[in-house]
């Protein structure tokens, strides 16, 4: 790690630098949509900062963060240098050039479309080429992950592939492939119109591309956490992973099962049939096997840890885990919410019960449980225990680490529960401004002020988060670190099976998958007629 | 950080063979539960008859005030032969035509939207009336209200910086007090 660690040590504060203010953005919109006052009271201002706060928690944050995790992955895990470390560089500043295009035209009202896109409603088109540039900035660090890959399998005939490298080659994979769906939305759509070369839009083929990377993306902020899970939980705790192979399958099933599936975020809409509509839902249970393995497998590992540690009984194990160590309890907690997030997941996904949620609170509320509680906590745990190494100082304390966890956990339960009861009962979501007086969003109010609260509790863990990585990063330099080891399973295998060690077959089961479950469905746009809308340029109509 | 414990301990500590079985186990509880989940999904969907607007039908959204089934005469409540009701509601940023409407308890209605601008949703707060309203498309959602009464019905997509102010209301009337016009006219709030 010594050679390279400026690498993935840049991209890992690119992309916490540019989340803090995004939570800042997130915690002043729940003010904002509150009947509390909130400093600055301006509805465009409002869309604005939405279309920043998802720009970075969808875009940046997590593309970088992956980026620095695969980095530091590859060198550590593969123990060899970093072939390409000049692409490296490259990617890396594409992807903070475009971060930069795409936030300015934010920043200055002029493009709050929100990180969906959906056109014909249409802002700056330097919103699209910034956002796009952070995409094509990635797809360097996609073709490095796949290259150093290849080279340590010749490197190492018949070898397993460490499961941490085997896993963000997944990762990076299925990111390749899933945003193609934004990026040629952007290229033929967005841009012609918003550069004024072409005149009309089909609303419909726009939101169907988009899907194709809308749903995917979520896999790829998760696939990190589970590596941390897979990899490095086990050996934070004294014990083993349970087995290795299982999660050769999991990260497998997640690239093969992700992508054709976003069409479930369509069910709403006119312009798909219900027959697509139901086979995407069906493909969308099966998307549920991986983490319900991953369950599996990290709860038995979990066990063995306890159990190693002198744990016995039913349930023993559990209170002679570490839970003072920040991997393990942060993997606990992921584990936590990763129900009540998971099941909130299924009703969405279900068909028919995604008309009573569709577009309320609801489902703002499921996405931030399972990112921020899922996700983004285990990327806490992974920056504490990548800190260290990367910058030759110990984490100034673990104890504070511990706090920010729970404070964490606590603040994303406490936003978003009374977040998901307000959607059921009928809030509508991206809204900048309710009127309280009326009886029936009156109710919601209570609610809304207990997220208020809670988005509270998450700024200010966010803000002990920045205290430790700071602290740590000025601390005296430790003479030597001990260096990032994987966890080893509890048999760990000589050889495994061709098709769990690498990617082709699974590329080609992919490619059959998209074309059965989207060829006709983005086919038929080329086939149907009267359907393209005139573009609407964002205006800023409306004044207090 | 680097652990002291001695993880050694744990090598072998469960055979392969055990490791296999219990793998496979779980394997059947999680095919049982997506199993019985997807049949949920299935029966209900298949015996309530739940399915969203899926019918692909175009519109222009350039010329639908000029002709076709969303002139301005068009809009609001029609009764079909039948009994049941058609309403037809265009959305734009940021209101509904009509911004009310009226329909009878207990009666199957048939909601038919298109967009003249940008996409903007269609949700009937307190009941699973949900739906896009695509510019270019037609958005067909039939339902039945079984209780009367004055629904919000806020516009649920995003669709310009008015979109918290766009929102509509359905008035549900008691069955025996819809006043039935003939088939060629519109019905409105107003006119109940």
């Amino acid at each position: 790690m010594e050679r390279n660690r400026s690498l993935p040590l840049a991209h890992l504060w690119v992309a916490f630098l540019c989340f803090l203010p995004a939570v800042g953005l997130g915690f002043w919109q729940m003010l904002m949509r509150s009947p509390l006052p909130a400093p600055i009271d301006d509805p465009n201002t409002y869309y604005a900062s939405v279309t920043a706060h998802g720009s970075i928690m969808a875009y940046v944050f997590p593309t970088f963060f992956a980026m620095g995790f695969g980095y530091a992955i590859a060198v550590t895990a593969l123990g060899r240098p970093l072939i390409g470390e000049k692409w490296a560089w490259a990617g890396f500043f594409i992807s903070l050039i475009g971060t930069i295009v795409a936030l300015v035209p934010v920043a200055v009202g002029r493009s709050s479309v929100l990180y969906t896109f959906y056109p014909p409603l249409l802002g700056s088109p330097w919103y699209y080429v910034g956002v796009g540039l952070v995409f094509i900035g990635s797809y360097f660090w996609i073709a490095l992950m796949l290259v150093n890959f290849r080279a340590w399998k010749q490197e190492n005939p018949g070898k397993p592939v460490p499961l941490a490298m085997f896993a963000i080659t997944a990762c990076a994979l299925l990111w390749g492939w899933t945003a193609l769906g934004a990026i040629i939305e952007v290229l033929f759509q967005i841009l012609p119109v918003t550069f004024g070369w072409r005149h009309t839009i089909d609303a419909g083929l726009a939101r169907t591309l988009f899907s194709l990377t809308l749903h995917a993306i979520v896999y790829f902020w998760l696939i990190p956490a589970y590596i941390a899970y897979y990899t490095l939980m086990p050996q934070a705790a004294g014990g083993r992973l349970y087995s290795d192979t299982m999660g050769r399958v999991a990260f497998v099933l997640f690239l093969v099962f992700s992508i054709p599936v976003g069409m479930h975020h369509l069910f709403m809409d006119p312009e798909h049939g219900s027959g697509f509509k139901f086979v995407q839902s069906v493909l969308t249970f099966m998307v549920a096997l991986p983490t319900l393995l991953t369950v599996f497998t990290i709860t038995a590992s979990l066990e063995i840890a306890g159990r190693v540690r002198g744990g016995k009984g039913l349930f023993g194990w559990i209170r002679a885990l570490p839970w003072d160590e920040p991997m393990v309890l942060a993997v606990g907690l992921s584990l936590l919410l990763l129900g009540p997030g998971g099941f909130g997941g299924l009703i969405n996904m279900s068909f028919a019960m995604n008309a009573m949620i569709h577009n309320t609170s609801w489902v703002t509320a499921h996405f931030h449980l399972i990112f921020g509680g899922a996700v983004v906590i285990v990327y806490f745990a992974i920056a504490y225990e990548l800190w260290p190494r990367l910058t030759g100082r110990p984490l100034v304390s673990k104890r504070l680490a511990y706090l920010q966890l729970w404070i964490w956990f606590w603040g994303i339960l406490i936003t978003t529960i009374p977040w998901h009861i307000a959607g059921l009962m009928g809030e509508p979501r991206r809204y900048a401004i309710f009127d309280y007086s009326d009886p029936v969003v009156a109710k919601m109010a209570p609610l809304v002020i207990l997220s208020v609260i809670g988005g509270l509790v998450i700024l200010s863990s966010v803000l002990l988060f920045f205290y430790i990585l700071i602290r740590t990063s000025f601390a005296p330099a430790a003479e030597s670190m001990p260096p990032l080891r994987y966890a080893l399973s509890v048999n760990p295998p000589a050889a495994v099976p061709p098709l769990l060690n690498g990617f082709a077959f699974w590329n080609a089961i992919l490619l059959a998958l998209v074309l059965i479950a989207y060829g006709y469905p983005i086919g038929q746009f080329f086939f149907l007629h009267n359907q393209d809308a005139p573009a609407y340029p964002l205006t800023r109509e409306i004044t207090k | 950080m680097a652990n002291q414990f001695n993880n050694e301990n744990a090598s072998g500590l469960v055979s392969e063979q055990v490791i296999h079985k219990t793998e496979r186990r779980w394997l059947f509880v999680m095919a049982g539960m997506l199993g019985v989940m997807l049949a949920v999904i299935v029966l209900t969907g298949v015996a309530q008859m739940l399915h969203p607007s899926s019918d692909i039908e175009t519109i222009n959204p350039a010329t639908l005030h000029l002709q076709g089934e969303f002139v301005e005469s068009n809009l609001g409540s029609a009764v079909e032969p039948d009994g049941s009701i058609t309403v037809r509601i265009i959305a734009e940023q940021y209101l509904f035509v009509p911004q009310c409407a009226v329909v009878p308890a207990d009666t199957p209605v048939r909601f038919r939207l298109t967009s003249a601008d940008v996409t903007h949703g269609f949700f009937v707060q307190s009941t699973n009336t949900n739906a896009m309203v695509v510019p270019g498309y037609i958005t067909n959602v039939m339902t039945n209200f079984a209780r009367p009464g004055n629904y919000e019905m806020p516009c649920d997509e995003f669709c310009g910086f008015g979109h918290h102010a766009m929102a509509a209301r359905v008035v549900v009337m008691p069955k025996d007090q819809f006043k039935t016009l003939p088939p060629d006219q519109r019905i409105n709030c107003g006119a109940q």
